[in-house]
């Protein structure tokens, strides 16, 4: 099969940018997207000309690097899986195929297709942990913890940073992301001694990042390759409420 | 007043006091519906709600004053979010799908705004009376009905069925009331999302529930200018 | 140069506390006063940039990731061992030592390994501290799997994610020290080169991935936790940023690179597709908790598997590892479906495939079990596969999955260039010649919240407080100049091969010479070629871009030409070892059953190799390995 891609490329984030057509050599339909990529760069690389800069490294859907919007939807057409997961197969021969980098204003552009997402690691320092020194835990066992909250927090918990769901929501909002790791620590008791602390900090770090408001339009939670259910984006409401209640601590 | 600032300060504060003041514009509209159902009761019973609305007008201003604010913290709370959600993708995608998401709920804001048009006509036609908005030709301050007890007050039913014996105006009443089911629909569910009263067990009951809601105010409220159209009342009209 | 390994005098279980005990201390108020650089954010590098910060060090955090939450501990799915003995099954801190050593083929440090296993049980603690959600049992205590190579239950897991959830709790507790101001993170930040002054490791160069400026930073002890050099092979289950450049030009500094030919390949994951392949995918070994192996019997049998009757299949980990089965090792079972696509009987449509097959554990278990253990796994073999591993088996091949050598260390992390730590998969210190599952997540995470805080202060002791040399000291100018020149070598070359393509033809090179099984002969070809392919790639590359933004064609060029360096290094090292032992099996030293078979007399030692410069062949130290307590054996798990 062959494919036809459009692409966005800019050569940094202060030159403007556009997109470029790419007719692509004959694939075979069980490569990846990004597998896909490779190729079409070797042949620009072979060419002369610049290849298509853009994020990876796992390549097995878990390290969360790597990004897109394909054809409109982030990390392509399927639900659940990451850019590295799509494959071919979910084209047909002769598609075009629109690709875009994610766009906020949280996420600034480096160079075609990569942005950067420093902002999550500062919603993460803000709060985003337990505050224990190594060392000086308890026995693990100590401490016996339902399985249903267990579960729970790890279906939270498996958040891989992407920010698929601030590129999908109409609003660049973080609030999946955010609702994720507030969710995770709040279900377990080692996360309730400081959860006040810890939603007020996160929302805060959360907004003066620039991230958009939550409108509830379910969009993060349809392109999240972990199925982070929206019922997060409510527990991040009740805590952040919880917060501004109990006072600043 | 910490509480306050913090509540105003952040995204998630403004959505609290949309989706507390949603909650009061929620339950505003189905009182108002059941009191306009009574127009199906009759000429007597209708007038008798309505000038015991009416009977004290300190109460009454009170009542309008607070409903005011609150629709002025909703409008408001929706710009203010809506211009910070604008600022949060200065880029727009050439391609976007929005995946998973309705109509209703990417569009709260304009069914919001043309909401508001709909009633600020709906409050000149029938709360100002202003002769202009009704098409009839009629000055509705003219209608007056006298009580079993012997009380003359303003002749709501009257109002009602001339107001809507107007093709055009029920028409528009029609269309104003499906927006709002639209916006009810997403906006009923959405306030216990933000306000964080939802949950895996409830959440989806509460999300269709919500639309049930919605649909039961759209047929109250479209009733009573089809049942006018079908011929409700015909014996007061000229 | 004579190698030290620096372990405590005394009975084995008392030489951790005598070494903490013994070990110099610095005190709280000097603590800030030194500078440590932490190159790497994955278990090891998180966990102990975190810790030192925590003790009051000043610490340096480095990655060439947009955040410290991407390294590849990231993927581990199976498991993490500890011997909490949770089970009563007769678990304890010294089986797990003994399964390890024993696992390793008897070539990791004895001392070394009994740290880890005492150390295994705090790390359960830490983590469990942070919020990691490991699974559970109803009670609401911690649940345990079984893993290969070993007999008892020890395993903690957060469903197929263990080393995501790990990660991310060693990166919560960085992101806790850099919100602190206590840890400064550099993202985009490679570390392209270590500068030694006066025999010390005392800094590193930099460049920013984005900008391309390169940047000095000195330090009083630097800490390298970079991950393994498996992408050496070019296809790998490795995330395909992982390289070896850091450990390598710390070796070129002088560092010892010790058993680079201790490759671990892991048996199952999903077979190579087609050439257009960019790495391949692990399916869990937790699977062969479950799952059962097997070929047919008849080679050349291509009927689909549904239509092989029972008695036609050939369950050849059971048949000949009775006692441990599916269980057995990974370099074992590896070779064991070596041997059975060489005889031909390998399916699928390259041959190159063994089933792993699940239709039992169904029937005994219920779909919805097997659905509640490997889901996900399940799922990730049907999105590459495009097949239902519920009904059909599912088939998988070894690859390329961890390399147990790396730089040397002593007992306390330390190379032999002082002041340079190296941790995780960089070192070599555990694991022997072959790691057990769920054993590289135990290291990462000991090394970098237990050991290395407790070592390091013995470095730092001897090295005044705030004495370190300035960046602008004459090592950090030459360092730096050097690594200009490299980058603009690459750059100015203009040939006509991508880096890719050097990378594959190297990756199948090594594969095909220096995978699981080698001997002499083809070590020699590979290092006859080596060295060509090397010539022609700084003549012939082409690396499109400038030094100057962001230009990952020359970061990917800088990694290979270490990996066109190391994969030298590796092939010597392998020809060098004249017998068998876990991940590496030499042809000429076999059982006549085809078992590895070792040579204590003449191999009880670790190969550390010594740079001579870049026209001279390396040297070879040794380190005799002894064992004061365990007795070498034939590792047997008939």
């Amino acid at each position: 099969m062959r494919v036809r891609l459009k692409v966005w490329r800019q050569k940094h984030a202060h030159r403007p940018g556009g997109f470029h057509t790419y007719e692509t050599p004959e694939l075979n339909p069980n490569m990846s997207f990004l597998e896909m990529l490779d190729v079409v760069n070797e042949e620009l690389t072979q060419r002369g000309e610049e290849p298509i800069a853009f994020d990876h490294d796992c390549r097995e859907g878990i390290c969360g690097t790597c990004s897109l919007v394909i054809n409109g939807k982030p990390h392509g057409p399927h639900r659940g899986v990451a850019t590295c997961q799509t494959y071919l197969r979910s084209f047909r021969d002769g598609d075009e195929i629109v690709v875009e980098p994610f766009r906020a204003k949280a996420f600034p552009l480096i160079k075609d297709l990569i942005v950067s997402r420093k902002a999550f690691d500062h919603i993460i320092q803000a709060g985003g942990f337990v505050s224990v020194r190594t060392g000086s835990a308890p026995d693990a066992n100590a401490l016996p913890i339902p399985k249903p909250d267990a579960d729970r927090a790890m279906d939270a918990a498996q958040c891989i940073g992407c920010g698929a769901c601030v590129a999908a929501c109409k609003n660049a909002s973080a609030m999946l992301f955010v609702a994720a790791k507030v969710s995770h620590l709040a279900l377990l008791p080692q996360g309730k001694v400081e959860r006040e602390r810890r939603a007020r900090a996160m929302v805060q770090a959360m907004e003066a990042a620039g991230f958009g408001g939550c409108s509830v339009t379910g969009s993060c939670e349809a392109v999240c390759p972990k199925e982070i259910s929206l019922e997060f984006i409510a527990r991040l409401n009740r805590e952040y409420g919880r917060a501004l209640l109990k006072g600043p601590n | 007043m910490n509480l306050l600032q913090e509540l105003w300060g952040s995204s998630l504060g403004r959505k609290y006091v949309m989706a507390v003041t949603g909650a009061c514009l929620f339950l505003f509209a189905v009182g108002h519906m059941v009191g306009n159902l009574q127009v199906f009761l009759g000429a007597e019973p209708l007038n008798a709600y309505a000038h015991l609305l009416q009977s004290s007008p300190k109460l009454l201003w009170c009542a309008r004053l607070t409903l005011l604010v609150i629709v002025i913290l909703h409008v408001g709370s929706a710009v203010a979010l809506t211009l910070e959600n604008r600022a949060a993708r200065p880029v727009a995608y050439v391609q976007a799908r929005y995946e998973g998401s309705s109509l209703a709920s990417r569009t709260m804001l304009l069914s919001g705004l043309i909401l508001g048009c709909f009633v600020v006509f709906h409050l000149l036609h029938y709360t100002v009376r202003m002769p202009a908005v009704n098409l009839t030709g009629k000055d509705f301050a003219d209608f007056q009905h006298t009580l079993a007890d012997g009380t003359v007050c303003p002749d709501v039913y009257r109002m009602m069925i001339v107001g809507f014996s107007h093709r055009l105006v029920a028409l528009f009443y029609a269309v104003g009331v499906t927006l709002l089911c639209f916006h009810l629909g997403h906006g009923v569910g959405a306030m216990f999302q933000s306000l964080g009263l939802k949950n895996r067990v409830w959440g989806s009951v509460v999300d269709r529930a919500a639309w049930v809601a919605a649909g039961v105010l759209w047929l109250g409220y479209l009733s009573i200018p089809v049942a006018v159209q079908l011929g409700l009342g015909k014996e007061v009209l000229p | 140069m004579k190698l030290e390994a620096n372990i405590p005098a005394g009975p084995l279980a008392q030489k951790w506390s005598k070494y903490r005990f013994d070990s110099k201390l610095v005190s709280p108020a000097n603590k800030r006063r030194y500078k440590v650089v932490v190159v790497g954010a994955g278990l090891a590098g998180a966990s102990a940039a975190a810790t030192l910060a925590e003790l009051g060090y000043d610490v340096e955090n480095f990655v060439f990731h947009d955040s410290p939450r991407r390294a590849h501990s990231i993927a581990a799915q199976g498991g993490i061992n500890a011997a909490k003995n949770y089970q009563n099954d007769g678990d304890s801190v010294r089986r797990l030592f003994y399964d390890t050593i024993k696992g390793g083929d008897f070539r990791a440090r004895e001392a070394n390994v009994y740290r880890l296993a005492e150390v295994s049980v705090s790390i359960i603690d830490q983590c469990v501290a942070q919020g990691v959600p490991f699974a559970r049992e109803y009670g609401g205590l911690l649940d345990n799997r079984s893993f290969g190579g070993a007999q008892v239950s020890r395993t903690f897991y957060a469903r197929g994610q263990t080393g995501q959830q790990l990660l991310l709790g060693a990166y919560s507790a960085l992101a806790r020290q850099a919100g602190l101001g206590a840890v400064k993170c550099h993202t985009h930040a490679e570390m392209l080169d270590l500068v030694v002054v006066d025999g010390h490791a005392k800094g590193i160069i930099v460049r920013n991935l984005i900008s391309g400026e390169l940047t000095r930073h000195a330090a009083d002890a630097v800490v390298l936790a970079t991950g393994g050099y498996g992408n050496v092979f070019n296809l790998s289950t490795y995330a395909r940023g992982s390289n070896a450049t850091a450990i390598w030009r710390a070796y070129k500094r002088g560092a010892c690179f010790a058993n680079p030919c201790f490759t671990q390949i892991h048996p199952t994951c999903i077979p190579v597709s087609g050439d257009y392949q960019s790495k391949l995918t692990l399916m869990s070994e937790s699977l062969r908790n479950d799952g059962r192996i097997w070929v047919p019997k008849q080679a050349g049998d291509k009927r689909p598997p549904q239509d092989i009757p029972e008695g036609e299949r050939d369950y050849y980990l059971e048949r000949m590892y009775p006692s441990f089965g599916n269980l057995a090792p990974r370099d074992i079972s590896s070779r064991a479906a070596k041997r059975v696509c060489d005889e031909g009987r390998g399916v699928g449509e390259s041959g190159r495939g063994v089933y792993l097959d699940f239709a039992e554990a169904i029937q005994r278990l219920g779909e919805a079990t097997i659905r509640e253990r490997y889901g996900n796994l399940f799922a990730i073999y049907k999105e590459i596969t495009d097949e239902n591993a519920y009904r059909s088996p599912m088939r998988i091949f070894p690859a390329v999955h961890y390399t147990m050598g790396g730089l040397w260390v002593d007992y306390s992390l330390m190379s032999n260039l002082p002041g340079l730590f190296v941790l995780g998969e960089a070192n070599f210190s555990d694991h022997g010649a072959n790691r057990l599952g769920a054993s590289a997540l135990m290291q990462g995470l000991a090394d970098g919240y237990f050991v290395l805080p407790a070592t390091i202060a013995g470095y730092l002791a001897s090295q005044k407080p705030d004495q370190r040399p300035r960046p602008d000291h004459d090592a950090f100018r030459q360092a730096e100049e050097q690594v200009r020149g490299s980058v603009r070598r690459l750059l100015a070359s203009q040939g006509q091969r991508t880096v890719a393509s050097f990378h594959k033809e190297l990756g199948q090179l090594l594969w095909d010479h220096c995978g699981m099984a080698r001997n002499a002969a083809g070590l020699k070809q590979a290092l006859d070629r080596i060295p060509a392919l090397r010539e022609e790639f700084w003549r012939n590359v082409r690396v499109p871009g400038d030094a100057e933004e962001l230009n990952q064609s020359l970061e990917r060029a800088g990694r290979v030409a270490d990996f066109l360096e190391l994969a030298e290094l590796l092939c010597l090292d392998a020809l060098t070892r004249e017998e068998s032992c876990g991940g590496h099996f030499r042809e000429e030293h076999q059982y006549p059953d085809g078992e590895a078979k070792r040579d204590d007399q003449n191999f009880a030692f670790v190969s550390a190799w010594e740079y001579q410069g870049p026209d001279r062949p390396p040297v070879l130290q040794r380190e005799p390995l002894g064992y004061e307590e365990v007795k070498m054996t034939t590792r047997s798990y008939k």
